[in-house]
């Protein structure tokens, strides 16, 4: 099979475009396309993950839906591809229908795992925000697959591609953007593998020192659970739950948070979730990998700690 | 200003997750529908308060059986102008889409909302594919929404930040948090909406691209394994040899 694999290189190879083009190269032969204006050098580097062969349309700077469905679909004819594998972020959740409709293509949103094709073409996703999955028959010759970050791990095959411009008629940007609010550095949260996490429990947006200083640590994003976002102690950009973004890290340490449903349908894809709470009758325990019955102030310095002997000891 | 609202019922957010027929079938016994929750709060009632401060009207749209209609009763009672309902089982994402850019193409609409997902299939689909037929511009996951004439200005979350775009209209978009804040239909809406207009047309003809062949549940968690608070030591030594995630 022909596999066309989109990503969005934002200068720099991410996590999630090497998780998409494993899983492209496990189905067939595969071909990336991507735009902007990333290095010949880094781009060739997808090779390594499987890709034979990216396409970068250098014309294109902002992405964009109505113009990144023109450009995957102009590649998606000129590689005769038959299965267009998108990562389920929030580029991707815009575009990825998009080019489905526009190629006549079933489309799977959610996908966790690869596609079963000893009968037919069937793909698992996640449903019903976590709490079950549904396999999905894609009937249609051509496939758009959105795949969940942290689904499958990046793989090192060795292998080379060549990196060729594919800059074919766009159209005009529907859409723009007038301004660009960045708040704060660090480790982007959809695509983080460990997650420090806090809620009410830390009683104040001042005593958020703790939950950095751990995640500096560990070289993880921050997270907050709604009611933080809501009062304004934390950025919403940060909220994780049903309303807020859904994530999958290996790793989610939430702190002072009691864990309602909302909640949980945010996180419970993650791979380990460690709980830590004053009250041992709080919700989360029972979605829990590990808890500690304990106050964050007490325990978050030294868990700490604990994880700088750690590393120190990994040196 | 003509607004069009797509609007999905979803099961109660605390509904018991469980399937018959051999894992076939979601297992609706002793759910409770609900207008699903993105629809309703943040797409219909931002389209609803714009249209009282600019004038114009709010149409819902709903692919589906009449089973359906009491959700769509409860987005009149909250307010929409009329309703329109497809009548068909909302097969898939393609399917369903294609019902509502076939409608809207015949009736020009200035913005078409839908809310970002549904909170039972999560596909996050419909808004993206309708604009592809409608051949418009689609914003996702908008957070705030003014108009101005034919120029709207919408606001969005972005991974580490958050950004201000402009389009003009005809557009699509799918809404999120902070769009809006819930409204409770009182007695003169709930009266207001049995006598409102839900029009009842047919399903236009479509491949059926997707099909859900199966369902299943995630493996029982297993026990929660508790570390003493004094103790985290012994938690970072479990993380790493046991869970293996550092």
């Amino acid at each position: 099979m022909s596999v066309l694999v989109f990503i969005e290189t934002k200068g720099k190879i991410s996590k999630a475009a090497k998780e998409a083009v494993t899983y492209g190269s496990k189905i067939g032969t595969t071909t990336v396309i991507t735009f902007g204006d990333a290095d010949a050098a880094a781009l060739a580097s997808l090779g390594d993950n499987g890709a034979t062969k990216i396409l970068v349309c250098r014309s294109l700077s902002e992405g964009n839906d109505q113009q990144l469905t023109k450009l995957i679909a102009a590649a998606a004819n000129d590689c005769s591809s038959d299965v267009i594998i998108v990562s389920q972020d929030q580029l991707g959740k815009a575009v990825a229908p998009r080019v489905a409709a526009n190629l006549e293509a079933g489309h799977v949103s959610g996908a966790i795992a690869l596609p079963d094709t000893s009968s037919g073409f069937v793909v698992k996703t996640n449903v019903f925000s976590g709490k079950a999955f549904a396999n999905v028959s894609v009937n249609s010759s051509k496939k758009v697959i959105s795949l969940l970050p942290n689904s499958i791990p990046p793989e090192s095959t060795g292998g080379s591609a060549e990196v060729a411009e594919f800059n074919p008629e766009l159209g005009a940007a529907g859409i723009t953007v007038k301004e660009m609010k960045t708040q704060g550095e660090g480790v982007l949260l959809p695509e983080a593998e460990l997650v420090v996490s806090a809620g009410r429990g830390l009683k104040g947006p001042e005593n958020w020192g703790m939950v950095e200083d751990l995640a500096t640590t560990l070289g993880a994003a921050t997270a907050c659970s709604r009611p933080v976002a809501d009062i304004g102690w934390r950025p919403h950009h940060e909220h994780v739950g049903q309303t807020g973004i859904a994530i999958r890290p290996n790793l989610y340490i939430a702190a002072g948070i009691s864990g309602a449903i909302q909640h949980l349908a945010g996180v419970n894809g993650s791979k380990t979730i460690v709980v830590i709470n004053t009250d041992s009758e709080a919700p989360f325990f029972k979605a829990a990998d590990y808890g500690v019955v304990g106050d964050a102030f007490e325990v978050l310095p030294k868990l700490n700690e604990a994880m700088k002997a750690f590393k120190a000891s990994q040196n | 200003m003509k607004l069009l609202v797509c609007i999905s019922k979803a099961p109660d957010t605390t509904s018991k997750i469980a399937f018959t027929d051999s894992d076939t079938k979601f297992d609706e016994n002793g759910v409770q529908y609900i207008v699903n929750p993105y629809d309703e709060w943040y797409a219909l009632v931002r389209a609803l308060e714009l249209t009282e401060a600019n004038g114009g009207t709010v149409t819902t749209i709903t692919v589906g059986t009449a089973a359906d209609d009491p959700t769509i009763r409860k987005a009149l009672a909250i307010g929409a102008t009329d309703a329109v309902r497809v009548d068909a089982e909302a097969k898939d994402p393609y399917f369903v889409a294609k019902q509502i850019a076939e409608y809207a193409k015949a009736n020009s609409f200035d913005i078409v909302l839908t809310g970002k997902e549904t909170i039972n299939y999560n596909g996050a689909q419909i808004g993206s594919m309708v604009a592809e037929m409608l051949d418009q511009p689609f914003v996702s996951l908008a957070q705030k929404l003014e108009v101005s004439g034919n120029t709207a200005t919408l606001e969005r979350d972005v991974p580490g930040g958050a950004e201000v775009l402009e389009v003009n209209t005809p557009f699509v978009l799918s809404a999120a948090k902070g769009m809006a804040e819930q409204r409770i239909p009182n007695m003169r809406g709930i009266m207001a909406a049995r006598t409102k207009a839900l029009n009842v047309i047919p399903a236009i003809e479509t491949a059926e691209l997707t099909s859900i062949v199966s369902y299943s549940m995630p493996p029982a968690k297993s026990e929660c394994k508790y570390i003493d608070a004094d103790n985290m030591t012994e938690l970072v030594e479990l993380l790493h040899n046991e869970a293996k995630v550092i």
